[in-house]
């Protein structure tokens, strides 16, 4: 077998076991975030935290207490990192630099895990086991939890209530994040992931070389950072390290772990909303979208276009010899599909159409099928969108499941829309005025693709980097981190917004003037319009980095 | 008394945030450090360590350079791909490249710390070593005979367009000679240090060459990995080595070759990843079958 067939049934292996879990897991899903019954361990934490778990909150109630739990996470990061040197495990590091702890802080409280430093030469075993991979497990909730107060806003009506932000995040982390993460943990374990508290082992090599091999709690923060769509390595070299990432099949577990939320929330919208057909059209523009990208990024990585590729013979620079092209072509689609970022080959050496796609993934709003909750949250604006432009194209009266598209749901859906390609354009442009893109690694338009990469990994709160940039100064780790917030938190207040807007309507009942949106029709038009936005919006700047570097 | 709701709001954030960091933060790891200290699993999730001798030697995951304290390959051992972590193979500094696919040409400054090699070069110099280690032909296409990147800068009357007026191989510089003594009839010049013939105008252009399309040393070993640490090589890297290292062992390259089947691990169920051999353990089993005096 070739390796670009055995790399297709690698790929469709994955889109056969996705397919599969779709019905189950989304039931499961929905099950959780609709259920009233607290466990006992449930009731005590919400005794911990001081909530009643039986009121339900107006949507402005809702993001004060996201914003809330956010900020506090932020300076509890930050503190954290500060003072890690006075705590156990720390393995001798000093506390990390202000400009970093807060970029970091931020990084990982907003899902995105964008990583300026290498974990580990900078992070001693608390921090990362304590700190960094809780926001793994609670950034990853807030986000299913702010998809989940959307949905109840189309599926409610005349009604305030969106639900209690403190009951989703718990029930969430402790129904769906754990056990998946525990049953991933041990997987990635027996494939040969390290998991214990050493400092490390000094050895003697057989050439009589020093040797440190590192320790640390690797395969937990492993499982949550993929299955929560987080991304941020244990180490500097992320999911291409031997003990993120031991083997073929652990890769095949890993790319499943971070595809397996994103793409089953679509079956709570359809189950939610009482109409499961709504859910396998959203799921549909998802996989349409996920497909054709992961086919193009295999295409171009398989092809070896470029200098270099052709004087190796394959664009293998960073990619491991276990994975090869394939499996981390596949891996670097998944990673930039969803709002991951974790690598297992490094993109910024990838050919120029290749890196291009994963650039592309990311500007694609990453709703194909993008972070947990922040990827059905995205796909349903743009749902709300192609109604709206279809309904000004064909006259139809602009309606989604069931509530009216009318000026105050279009104007928030549109904010949602641009804030993110302000922030990179505009990052992209600061960074070139003010001279600080001259900590690029490579020349030329490379130069222009690392940092277009990096404000666009940042303000989508992907985290994955055209590494070669250098970041780590008071400049970058400021502006990264403003983007990283700003691309996080907007969008969400826009999101509850336009829930609370929609769940005091009434509902709307279905005439012959409305369009029906389960029908491929409606999934080729929300596939048109997201990509013809996004073309719109960032086809200047792809033609001036990876378009001028591979044409 | 009550407290206004935008603190007892922050307030529940904060007992919130104390509970999760307790239970997700430590109780999930160290439940599953406990779990990694059951049999069967100890060893793996202590790092797969590996002994020879009595000593600790590696761990089968993590990579190593087979070299001697210069740096030089040791003969009798298979050797590793290149590796950009720290100074080749460290795990505390785990690193992979980041050079782009068009880093075709190299900074030639005055002063050698400043001067840096670029990706072309980099695989070119390689691809020249290994095949001169393993008795193979090193040639790669873009790739000049003294091993750096067969790149030149054109320089033309109007940018662009119009007559060549100069023409510099780019990678070069004296006392070596131009891969090419000329281009369309213009002379090749080598490169001088301290120039940056790209800024002064010169259009870069790679030359590809009559090198066979497909080099005998494999791509493996002429790229940096991920990782910085890639424990295996590809089988076709692993038979370009089997002559030298049965010639240094005074043994049968028939029974090297077996012993590299063995250690050669196929794709995961027929269709997961690439076959690759595990360098540490292919030499460790070098050592006890065919130990050199």
């Amino acid at each position: 077998m070739s390796m670009a067939t055995a790399g297709a049934v690698f790929a469709l292996s994955l889109v056969a076991a996705l397919v599969a879990g779709y019905r189950p897991f989304g039931d499961y899903l929905f099950r959780v975030v609709s259920g009233t019954r607290q466990s006992r361990v449930e009731r005590g934490i919400y005794r911990l935290v001081g909530v009643n778990p039986a009121a339900e909150q107006t949507w402005g109630v809702y993001a004060r207490s996201v914003l809330a739990f956010s900020a506090v996470s932020i300076l509890f990061l930050y503190a954290f990192q500060r003072l890690q040197n006075h705590l156990w495990l720390s393995l001798g590091f000093d506390p990390v630099v202000p400009h970093g702890a807060w970029n970091t802080a931020v990084s990982f409280v907003t899902n995105t895990n964008w990583q300026w430093y290498s974990g580990e030469s900078t992070m001693g075993h608390l921090v990362q086991m304590a700190g960094l991979a809780v926001q793994n497990f609670v950034s990853a909730a807030v986000g299913i939890a702010v998809a989940v107060a959307l949905i109840r806003g189309f599926a409610r009506s005349r009604t305030d209530e969106l639900g209690n932000f403190w009951v989703d995040l718990t029930r969430i982390t402790l129904r769906v994040l754990l056990p998946v993460a525990v049953l991933g943990a041990l997987a990635l374990m027996i494939g040969g992931a390290v998991q214990n508290l050493s400092g490390g082992t000094d050895l003697t090599t057989l050439t009589g070389h020093a040797q440190t091999v590192t320790g640390g709690p690797v395969a937990s923060q492993e499982a949550i950072k993929e299955l929560g769509t987080n991304g941020g390595g244990f180490y500097n070299t992320n999911s291409a390290h031997p003990f993120e990432n031991p083997t073929a099949w652990t890769n095949w577990i890993e790319i499943f772990l971070i595809l397996l939320i994103p793409f089953s929330l679509p079956r709570v919208f359809g189950r939610m909303v009482g109409q499961n057909r709504q859910g396998y059209a959203i799921a549909a523009v998802m996989a349409i979208l996920a497909l054709a990208s992961v086919t193009l990024t295999n295409v171009f990585e398989l092809s070896g276009h470029g200098t270099v590729p052709q004087a190796v013979g394959v664009a293998l620079e960073g990619k491991d010899v276990r994975f090869d092209v394939s499996n981390s072509a596949t891996f670097a689609a998944a990673t930039t599909l969803t709002s991951t970022g974790a690598v297992n080959s490094f993109h910024d050496s990838f050919t120029a159409l290749g890196g291009m796609m994963t650039l592309g993934n990311m500007m694609l709003g990453e709703v194909a099928p993008g972070g947990v909750g922040s990827g059905l949250y995205g796909m349903l604006i743009l749902a709300v969108i192609t109604v709206f432009v279809a309904g000004l194209m064909v006259g139809r009266t602009p309606e989604y499941v069931g509530k009216k598209i009318a000026s105050r749901e279009i104007k928030f859906a549109s904010l949602y829309f641009l804030i993110t390609p302000a922030l990179v354009l505009a990052g992209t442009a600061v960074a070139f005025a003010t001279g600080n893109n001259s900590t690029a690694l490579n020349a030329g338009p490379h130069a222009l693709s690392e940092v277009l990469y990096a404000f666009t990994s940042a303000s989508h709160n992907n985290g994955s980097a055209f590494a070669g940039i250098t970041v780590n100064t008071p400049w970058w780790n400021t502006a990264l981190g403003l983007c990283m917030l700003l691309g996080r938190f907007l969008p969400i207040i826009f999101v509850l917004a336009l829930a609370g807007s929609l769940a005091r309507q009434q509902p709307a009942p279905a005439s012959e003037g409305t369009l029906p949106t389960h029908r491929p029709l409606f999934v080729g038009m929300v596939v048109g319009v997201t990509v013809i936005l996004v073309a719109l919006t960032f086809l200047p700047a792809l033609a001036l980095g990876p378009l001028a570097e591979g044409l | 008394m009550r407290l206004p709701s935008w603190l007892s709001q922050h307030l529940a954030a904060l007992r919130a945030v104390l509970v999760f960091t307790v239970l997700l933060g430590l109780v999930y790891p160290l439940a599953l450090v406990a779990v990694g200290r059951l049999p069967g699993l100890a060893g793996r999730a202590d790092g797969s360590l590996v002994e020879a001798g009595g000593k600790t030697v590696g761990s089968v995951l993590i990579g190593q350079s087979f070299t001697d304290a210069d740096g030089n390959p040791v003969p009798r051992y298979f050797q590793s791909r290149p590796s950009v972590a720290g100074d080749g193979y460290d795990p505390t500094a785990t690193a992979a490249s980041n050079l782009g696919p068009e880093g075709v040409v190299d900074t030639v400054a005055a002063d050698p710390d400043e001067s840096r090699q670029s990706l072309l070069t980099l695989v070119c110099a390689r691809s020249r070593a290994v095949g001169e280690l393993d008795g193979v032909d090193g040639r790669r296409p873009y790739c000049t005979p003294d091993g750096v990147g067969a790149v030149l800068a054109v320089f033309r009357a109007d940018g662009l367009t119009g007559r060549i007026t100069r023409v510099v191989s780019v990678n070069q510089v004296a006392p070596a000679t131009p891969f090419v003594g000329s281009w369309q009839g213009v002379p090749v010049e080598l490169a001088q240090p301290g120039h940056d013939y790209v800024a002064e105008g010169g259009i870069v252009t790679p030359v590809r060459g009559d090198a066979p399309d497909k080099p005998a040393v494999p791509a493996d070993a002429v790229t940096a990995s991920g990782s910085g640490l890639d424990p295996h090589i590809s089988p076709a890297y692993a038979e370009i080595q089997v002559a030298r290292v049965a010639r240094e062992r005074g043994a049968d390259p028939a029974a090297i070759r077996k012993l590299v089947e063995e250690h050669t691990t196929g794709r995961a169920l027929g269709f997961m990843g690439e076959p690759a051999v595990n360098v540490l353990e292919l030499n460790l089993a070098l050592d006890a079958r065919f130990p050199t005096r």
